[in-house]
């Protein structure tokens, strides 16, 4: 068993699902698991961008049934892991239920960072079916450091093993991070994670500043390819994280020929920080509300980013799509 | 007319808005408030209001049956299934305002009137009240292949009950899209937002309907029409936008304001049900006035 300081979860087949409008395909998601798996990465999430249960019109219809796609990956690696997303109030226990059917290992269950205690269920329901559990504080931007506390230890309490503080809008600087990660490393006893987004080209610095305070959990994309800007850069960061002499047990080489030739052809553009990304981390908005916008935008004859400031000043919280052609509706007004 | 006799089982927040809306209704007369809890802030205020009120629960109802003809049951799933057999057993229409689902599914301006006679009906859930008229408005013109909706509601107006059961409303939801809306396949998502000061109730309907050409006109009468009939018990209920068409694909908004009677109005999720719910017993208590004239 290889010894490793940070455990890496690959969320481009989850997160990335946002980037390309929920439209992976079985040998999509075949190859780039197996690689991911020879490249020795422990943990890659598969399900839609919003979790199980998340192909709808409200944020996209999955070209395949996530379950196949959650199949394929299962099936094409030998030592890493397959984990699911779920929101409570998208996805379902029923959908949980199959998945773990499938052979997934470990459930990531997400909240809004203020609504802990609707994911009890779900929490529960994993620990009951031999799943490793995570407790996923979205939006984790939103709320003061002590009130994230007390909602990871709810987590916690539902039998969670390891809690994320999620900067799911990009939004979060450094010393916040800092601040967050160490205030949930005093208080609580289970593993603490991290997961960035790059919209204001901040997701390495923070992701080390979240190791550095004591998370051993920490998410990243190949290639960037995760909503918004992205996440932190997967091959980058177990570059630097050797560098830093932090070990990860992924192999350097083989990450950069998966973000290469496996990756970039997936990606529709290269992912960049553009003007919307920029405006989600600015205005502390949901990283996937991105490609949403632009539609509306272009739509309505607006500016993609007076719809996001807008929205980030409603405090709109993630997986609130429908809001963003109503706020255009009216802007256009 | 004679006013029909009713009473409310069940002394939390449901039950006490309900107590308010009743008082204000021409042809139910609200008799009793049952609790189990005499220092309830309900039933206290049952009790200033000159209601009889009953703090041994449903027993204490059935030694005074003859208090109330129709029984609406603000209490827990788990409750109603033992209430509804016995509220049966002694010959009351009942209302379940829980997610127990004994009976039927009704929305008021949808099905009531093929419910007239039933002994028990379910409400579905909040966000069934406030966009299965909107699926069934649009499926009236044409057909609906797929609805889906999604319910966003201020963190403060979920209760506890809610936020542990959460796949409930969204299994229960999705079934009420289908029976009673008319969607071929149903969906729903809820929401919690917990901005401050708490966001009103939020709704939006997307569908799918069959057919190449889409009836545009037609739909946006008859969604306008259906806002007019839920306005006529839910005076907080708008349209917030016009729909949106995008070939096949239709999106209605709606915003759900509360009337602010026990609850307050940003609870428009509450109120909703609390609103339907003396809309059919008001249905029900006509269909019993009309009969004993007959």
């Amino acid at each position: 068993m290889l010894d490793r300081d940070i455990l890496i979860t690959e969320v481009a087949l989850r997160d990335g699902s946002h980037a390309i409008r929920h439209q992976y395909t079985v040998d999509q998601v075949t190859k780039v698991a197996k690689g991911l798996d020879e490249a020795n990465v422990p943990y890659i999430e598969v399900s839609h961008g919003d979790g199980l249960g998340g192909s709808s019109l409200q944020y996209g219809i999955s070209l395949t049934d996530e379950m196949k796609l959650i199949e394929a990956a299962v099936s094409s690696v030998k030592k890493a892991k397959i984990a699911i997303l779920l929101l409570p109030g998208i996805g379902t226990m029923t959908e949980l239920k199959e998945a773990a059917q499938l052979g997934v290992k470990m459930a990531r269950i997400a909240t809004h960072v203020t609504e802990a205690d609707v994911s009890y269920q779900h929490i529960a329901l994993a620990k009951k079916l031999g799943l490793e559990t995570v407790g996923f504080l979205m939006m984790s931007h939103m709320a003061p450091t002590a009130k994230l506390v007390e909602q990871a230890k709810l987590m916690e309490s539902y039998g969670a093993d390891t809690v994320y503080v999620v900067d799911s809008a990009g939004a979060l600087l450094p010393h916040q991070v800092s601040e967050k990660i160490r205030a949930l490393k005093n208080e609580l006893n289970v593993n603490i994670g991290f997961h960035g987004h790059n919209n204001l080209s901040l997701a390495m610095a923070n992701t080390l500043a979240a190791i550095e305070q004591g998370a051993t959990r920490i998410d990243g994309s190949v290639r960037c390819l995760g909503a918004g800007a992205g996440n932190t850069q997967t091959e980058v960061l177990v570059s630097v994280l050797d560098k830093l002499g932090i070990s990860t047990g992924v192999d350097i080489y083989k990450m950069m020929d998966i973000a290469e030739e496996l990756v970039a052809p997936i990606l529709e553009k290269p992912q960049e920080i553009t003007k919307d990304s920029l405006i989600l981390g600015y205005a502390g908005v949901y990283s996937s509300f991105l490609l949403h916008a632009q539609r509306a935008a272009e739509r309505f004859g607006v500016d993609s980013r007076d719809i996001l400031l807008e929205l980030g000043k409603r405090s709109v919280v993630g997986g609130q799509e429908d809001m963003i052609m109503d706020v255009a509706a009216e802007i256009a007004k | 007319m004679d006013k029909v006799k009713v009473a409310v089982l069940g002394s939390g927040n449901i039950g006490t808005d309900l107590m308010i809306k009743l008082g204000r209704s021409e042809v139910l007369e609200l008799t009793t408030v049952i609790g189990i809890d005499p220092e309830s802030d309900g039933l206290r205020r049952a009790r200033e209001l000159g209601y009889v009120t009953i703090d041994t629960g449903i027993k204490g109802f059935l030694e005074q049956p003859e208090l109330a003809d129709i029984v609406f049951d603000a209490t827990s799933a788990k409750a109603h299934i033992r209430h509804a057999k016995l509220l049966r057993e002694a010959g009351k229409q009942v209302q379940d305002m829980t997610p127990a689902a004994v009976g039927p599914f009704v929305v008021p301006p949808v099905n009531i009137q093929e419910h007239l006679e039933a002994d028990n009906i379910n409400l579905i859930t909040c966000g069934g009240q406030a966009t299965i008229p909107m699926v069934h408005a649009i499926n009236r013109v044409q057909p609906v292949e797929y609805a889906e909706i999604v319910a966003t509601i201020s963190s403060k107006s979920a209760g506890p009950g809610t936020r542990a059961n959460i796949d409930e409303f969204t299994q229960t939801t999705a079934r009420g899209i289908e029976r009673v809306g008319g969607a071929k396949k149903g969906k729903a998502i809820i929401i919690l937002n917990p901005a401050e000061p708490p966001i009103l109730m939020r709704d939006t309907i997307h569908v799918l309907v069959d057919g190449i050409e889409v009836d545009e006109e037609g739909i946006i009468a008859s969604v306008k029409d259906m806002e007019k009939a839920v306005q006529t018990y839910v005076p907080g209920y708008r349209l917030k936008q016009e729909p949106i068409f995008d070939g096949n694909r239709i999106t209605v908004f709606v915003e759900v304001k509360g009337a602010g009677d026990y609850l307050p109005t940003y609870s428009g999720n509450l109120d909703i049900m609390t609103a339907a719910s003396v809309k059919v017993a008001e249905e029900w208590a006509k269909n019993k006035v009309s009969k004993i004239i007959v």
